[in-house]
């Protein structure tokens, strides 16, 4: 296909479990880190108080995504049609 | 001099250029064009320049102001970028049409009036069809069909809008409009179909994606972009824009979790982009509308960058679909990295390109007091992560293996990603440069402790939420629709409709008509007196229920007719009815 054909490199790092385990660990402790500060400084809010309460645009983000991937999968059953449903 | 030279004019001699150059002359021109076009844009001096007559009114090619000045520097960057990634084609053919496209863009930017607007409006559909058409299979044929038609509408909408806004002020300048009426809602709505507004946007998912690797790229920034810049110039402000941007924000994060496509989650991904920059113009303060042009800025690199990183996917391996991919981190580290920063920089991580524009947007809608504002955009914000900031990257160069052992792109390509790389790393690090090219002064800073702080929260629970619910995020094979339904299946239904109304009307005449009725007066033409004679005998027959005369009855009949063997007083009896009838008539009426 290419003049330079040659094997390329094959990198396997997210092939192997104990590094998916490591990734796993530190992703848990890096959701941890971010939410210790707020226990700790002064927030400012914009509309409510709520948005005082530590973890407050943690919480935000999880359910939106929640909200979010559970309204698009609802939506899927309508929305979803086989590959060749305009070729039909 | 060169304060009055048009970058567009480099575009279109350029693409005149391509057809006499030998390949060599080529590849350079297709570089030294955008560049020479940027350095032309950067001794811009404010003003309107280039002026014309036509149709008796006073027309200027050259409106240099910030705001044309700073898309005509992404437009020409981005350019530059677009044309190093397609080095690689041979053919003059699509780079003629990419460089007339952008010019055309250029030209849309630099316009100051509404008919040399709507004149390189109508060259940017034309031209960008082709990117679809050099695709060259059935169904980049049909879709570029579906553009190009969509297109024709939107173009067809803006030009009845404007000589309804000339007939109405007298004035064909293109500033901010103030009437609401007619004419304003004709234009606002050709502009907001290039924007890919709902509920006419589905073209845009259907043709990018069925554009060639490069013409992808190409299209990605230009035909979306200009219309958030006219949108800008002649609708600050205007709060209908808030309601539509909030929609198509939410809108093309949902579309883009349905995708399977990878190309085609990147185009659902410019329409949630664009719901930003909409909503603040909408919003419409110096500080919403500063965001709005930084936004699309940052976005038209960022964006770039993605679809070459997918582009370089769909090279190699001639696949697009999320079922298809996956496990390319393997052979391809580097294009992994690259689209990696764009899918992080397009969901607004901090010390990315999009962190130091996008959150602007939302903060002025909080200075406005808009709750809804900032919950939606907020939402859009987290959403932004889950479908392009990890979707994308996960399932095309993580997720399942499937076995794909592409390698890496040519070096050009990885050369190109590698710079708009760095821009997208530049304004996120560095914004500055790009806040001292927008109109109003800036009064915003991105790196608060607090900002950054919620802001990597909120992305990193969202991430969360992704890899918690991947089981209902697993891909399938299917499309999902969108309002192209209405004109791809409508239209069939419309046909079909048609045919079975129509066709059916004229083959029930044919049959009624041309078949049954001839042949049924032929037969009773045949022998009429008999015919009635007999006629009568079975309703006889019928009414007294005797049949034991009726087959003697019509023995008879035959006989009478085939002999003419009739009294002579039954025609002097009917001559009489006849008669009778006539006075009838002639006396009564």
């Amino acid at each position: 296909m290419k003049p330079e054909e040659k094997k390329p490199e094959v990198w396997t790092w997210f092939d192997h479990p104990q590094n998916i385990k490591r990734l796993r660990i530190g992703f848990y402790i890096l959701l941890a880190l971010l939410v210790l500060p707020d226990f700790f400084i002064h927030k400012h809010t914009l509309f409510s108080s709520i948005e005082a309460i530590p973890g407050f645009y943690a919480l935000f983000g999880f359910i939106s995504c929640v909200v979010i991937i559970l309204i698009s999968k609802l939506l899927g059953f309508v929305l979803k049609k086989k590959e060749d449903y305009y070729d039909r | 001099m060169i304060a009055s030279l048009h970058p567009s004019l480099l575009f279109f001699i350029g693409a005149l250029l391509l057809w006499v150059l030998p390949l060599l002359g080529r590849r350079i021109l297709i570089l030294l064009v955008p560049a020479a076009a940027f350095l032309i844009i950067t001794q811009l001096e404010p003003g309107t320049y280039l002026s014309y007559q036509m149709f008796d009114f006073d027309l200027n090619l050259l409106r240099v102001d910030k705001l044309s000045k700073i898309f005509g520097y992404v437009f020409t960057i981005n350019a530059f970028a677009c044309f190093l990634f397609a080095q690689h084609l041979k053919t003059r053919y699509e780079h003629t049409a990419s460089l007339a496209y952008i010019g055309a863009a250029l030209g849309a930017v630099f316009a100051s009036d509404l008919i040399s607007l709507y004149l390189f409006w109508e060259v940017m559909a034309i031209t960008s069809t082709f990117l679809i058409l050099a695709r060259r299979t059935e169904r980049s044929y049909a879709a570029a069909f579906r553009y190009v038609m969509v297109h024709i509408f939107g173009g067809l909408t803006l030009l009845a809008g404007i000589l309804l806004q000339i007939n109405a002020t007298g004035s064909v300048a293109f500033d901010g409009f103030t009437l609401q009426g007619l004419p304003t809602y004709l234009i606002l709505i050709g502009f907001l179909i290039n924007a890919a507004a709902p509920p006419i946007s589905a073209w845009l998912a259907d043709a990018y994606p069925e554009a060639t690797v490069t013409g992808g790229v190409i299209m990605t920034a230009y035909t979306t972009k200009t219309a958030v810049y006219t949108l800008i110039r002649g609708f600050a402000g205007w709060e209908i824009l808030i309601v539509v941007g909030c929609f198509m924000a939410i809108y093309g994060i949902i579309y883009a979790i349905l995708e399977n496509d990878m190309r085609r989650i990147l185009a659902y991904s410019i329409m949630n982009q664009v719901g930003f920059m909409i909503c603040g113009i909408g919003i419409g303060t110096a500080m919403a509308l500063n965001g709005a042009m930084a936004h699309a800025f940052a976005h038209i690199i960022y964006k770039a960058l993605l679809w070459m990183s997918a582009g370089s996917v769909l090279y190699l391996t001639g696949k697009s679909k999320c079922t298809d991919l996956g496990g390319l981190y393997k052979t391809m580290p580097l294009t992994m990295i690259f689209g990696t920063i764009g899918a992080l920089a397009i969901s607004s991580f901090p010390f990315l390109s999009g962190y130091t524009t996008k959150p602007m947007i939302i903060e002025a809608g909080v200075h406005e007091g808009y709750f809804w504002v900032w919950l939606i955009l907020e939402i859009a914000s987290a959403g932004v992560f889950l479908h392009a900031g990890i979707k994308f990257p996960y399932f095309v160069f993580f997720a399942k293996d499937n076995g794909l052992r592409p390698g890496e792109p040519p070096k050009h390509m990885l050369l190109a990603m590698a710079f708009l790389s760095f821009i997208c790393i530049f304004i996120g690090v560095y914004p500055q440069p790009l806040y001292d090219l927008l109109p109003y002064p800036v009064d915003f800073h991105a790196y608060t402790f607090e900002h950054t702080l919620n802001q990597f929260q909120l992305l990193m629970f969202s991430a969360l939420a992704f890899f918690m619910l991947l089981p209902l995020l697993k891909r399938t094979r299917t499309i999902s629709l969108d309002t192209d339904w209405f004109y791809r299946m409508g239209g069939r239904l419309f046909i079909n409709g048609c045919d079975k109304v129509f066709n059916g009307i004229n083959s029930f005449g044919d049959r009624i008509f041309m078949q049954e009725l001839p042949k049924a007066l032929a037969h009773f033409a045949k022998d009429p007196a008999a015919s009635v004679q007999k006629h009568g005998a079975r309703l006889l027959a019928e009414a007294s229920g005797d049949d034991e005369h009726l087959a003697r009855r019509l023995a008879e009949a035959d006989h009478r007719t085939q002999f003419s063997a009739y009294p002579i007083g039954i025609g002097v009896i009917l001559a009489i009815i006849a008669l009778g009838i006539m006075s009838l008539f002639y006396f009564l009426l």
